[in-house]
């Protein structure tokens, strides 16, 4: 009596079923809810922020905040401090954008990769990693204390120079990178039919790059709009409306130097200011973000 | 007309590109310039000691050397693992790609919260819910000089965990993209001649992402030792030197956030001294990064 083939071929071939008790299948599953805790704690802090944002920021949220300057006093507000970044954050737009986007063009589109555009990519990256304490140092030294803009020490102008220098890397970076992505056959058919190359880069390239480059610059903004560093010896600090068009060369109130101040001081309505003004910061950033975000996959679709 | 529109713009493109490199520069200049005066009347000396006394013109930074490599290198301690470990949960099929995308999301989001919110927060948060257990810290291992003070409230260690969240998001969005480009090829390979998922991701997948991850790990060592805001906030900012990591400390950046903008005489030109050494050591970590990322790219 022969065993039938599959009946023979059962009993020889080795058990193939997961088994749970190995070594090597034990230290998987550890090593995987390591990681799994990991990513949990990860995600705490981010979690823990918001709430206490939102929390603490928003009990103490109310339409008085945003219509009273930052006097310290009780029944102060933020509202100043509002308009505040939103012109510090302009004005460091204003520089950063035009010459990073110029210098993006230039990298991309006339380098060719010679020394010269290496040394530019090269401290591109070393300004990058420039602590912005330091940008604030500079900008004290070259512009504060030489009183060079018109005879005004502290000023949003300075504020703006000294956010502006942590933007333009990013900017020229992303900016290069966009500009990379058009691809040639786009140039080469702009050119042949005789578009000059100012032309070219002005009707082609940077509007078929605009997505990227624009996501860029909005993160960038989003970034300069919560630095302290650079701006509590730039553009200091200051508890009234800004006046008009002269408040550029006068020392302005900023959320985030008004959240530094405030914290540090020992009464309780400051701390809730500044609480409040996190709320603000962080909502805008946020919002921002996640913008920037929607543009990125608007543009891939 | 056109030529010279053409022409023009091209030297425009040249000069804006030229602006970084001037703005570089110039920072380097002024502030060895404003640092000569203390460089010359301090000398070496300034990096190794630790009395910091602006009213007897005596200066000298040690503390807040010390302490900016310190905190920057015990959050990379903590970050490092964490960071990686994130990055291998998220780029692994684990768990559903819909809640590894969210995980990614909110890490990345954590990043743009600004510094000054953090610190906020861990000046009224994180640590008085962390002193109690700094306290059993003290007393538990009080013998040791680290945990040798009463925690009091803002000092280093609560400095460490928010650089932690600070450089965090960016060892995981690196590490994590670096595991992402690691050709599947190599993964099929491993799991082909019948090694588990971690043999695979330890034996393969990390060996091949190893420069862009360690790019990453300097890159946020650069970020911590110049971050400001958030560790001025919290780390009590005391010349005094102490081997507690839960005493008051302090930091070059805290220190210029401190006083330089009341500063004047010889503390502004040891102030400069003390941000020319940390321009320093932040390009010094920056180029080895870029040098560890070209030596240590695998091939394949």
């Amino acid at each position: 009596m022969a065993l039938s083939p599959t009946a023979s071929l059962r009993r020889d071939s080795p058990d193939l079923s997961y088994k749970k008790g190995l070594k090597r299948n034990i230290l998987n599953r550890i090593l995987t809810s390591l990681v799994g805790l990991f990513s949990a704690i990860a995600v705490l802090p981010l979690v823990a922020v918001l709430t206490y944002v939102l929390i603490k920021g928003g009990r103490v949220l109310n339409i008085s905040l945003f219509t009273s300057p930052s006097t310290g006093l009780e029944g102060g507000g933020i509202g100043n401090a509002v308009i505040g970044t939103i012109i510090v954050t302009f004005l460091s737009a204003l520089i950063a954008i035009p010459v990073g986007v110029g210098g993006g063009i230039f990298l991309a589109e006339y380098s060719g990769g010679g020394i010269f555009a290496q040394f530019i990519r090269f401290g591109t990256n070393v300004m990058s990693g420039v602590p912005s304490i330091i940008a604030g140092v500079f900008v004290y030294s070259v512009i504060v204390k030489t009183k060079i803009i018109f005879g005004n020490s502290y000023s949003a102008i300075a504020g703006g120079v000294a956010l502006s220098i942590l933007m333009l890397p990013t900017v020229i970076k992303t900016t290069d990178e966009g500009l990379k992505l058009v691809p040639d056959d786009l140039r080469r058919a702009a050119l042949g039919v005789g578009a000059s190359k100012f032309v070219t880069i002005l009707r082609i390239t940077l509007p078929s790059a605009f997505t990227p480059i624009a996501t860029g610059v909005v993160l960038s903004i989003a970034r300069a709009a919560g630095e302290t560093a650079p701006l509590i010896f730039t553009a200091l600090f200051s508890p009234f409306w800004p006046q008009g068009f002269e408040s550029v060369f006068n020392p302005i109130a900023t959320l985030s130097v008004l959240i530094y101040n405030f914290a540090t001081l020992p009464y309780e309505a400051q701390n809730e200011l500044a609480w409040a003004a996190s709320f603000v910061l962080v909502l805008f950033i946020l919002l921002i973000n996640l913008f920037a975000r929607w543009l990125r996959r608007f543009a891939a679709n | 007309m056109e030529k010279s529109v053409d022409g023009g713009f091209r030297i425009l493109a040249i000069m804006l590109a030229s602006v970084v490199a001037m703005v570089l520069l110039a920072i380097l200049i002024v502030v060895f310039w404003g640092s000569l005066d203390s460089m010359g009347r301090y000398g070496w000396s300034f990096l190794v000691t630790s009395n910091w006394n602006p009213v007897k013109d005596e200066y000298g930074a040690f503390t807040a050397i010390y302490g900016t490599l310190l905190t920057s290198l015990l959050a990379l301690l903590i970050a490092v693992p964490l960071g990686v470990g994130t990055a291998i949960f998220i780029t692994e099929n684990i768990i559903p790609l819909k809640i590894r995308t969210l995980i990614g999301l909110m890490v990345e989001l954590l990043a743009a919260i600004p510094s000054v919110v953090l610190g906020l927060w861990a000046i009224f948060v994180l640590e008085p819910f962390i002193r109690p257990f700094l306290e059993i810290l003290h007393r538990t291992l009080g013998w040791l000089p680290f945990f040798s003070t009463d925690p009091m409230g803002p000092g280093i260690a609560p400095a460490v965990l928010i650089l932690v969240v600070m450089i965090l998001p960016i060892i995981t969005a690196i590490a994590r993209d670096s595991l992402n480009q690691v050709p599947m090829k190599l993964r099929q390979a491993a799991y082909g001649i019948g090694t588990t998922r971690w043999g695979a991701i330890l034996n393969v997948l990390l060996p091949a992402a190893i420069s862009g991850i360690v790019g990453g790990v300097m890159l946020a060592l650069g970020r911590a030792m110049g971050e400001t805001m958030a560790v001025t906030m919290i780390i009590g900012n005391s010349n005094t030197f102490s081997w507690s990591v839960l005493a008051p400390g302090n930091t070059i950046s805290a220190m210029l956030a401190n006083q330089f903008g009341e500063a004047d005489g010889s503390q502004v030109s040891s102030l400069m001294y003390a941000a020319f050494i940390l321009m320093i050591l932040t390009l010094a970590v920056n180029l080895l990064a870029r040098w560890m990322v070209k030596r240590l790219s695998l091939k394949y």
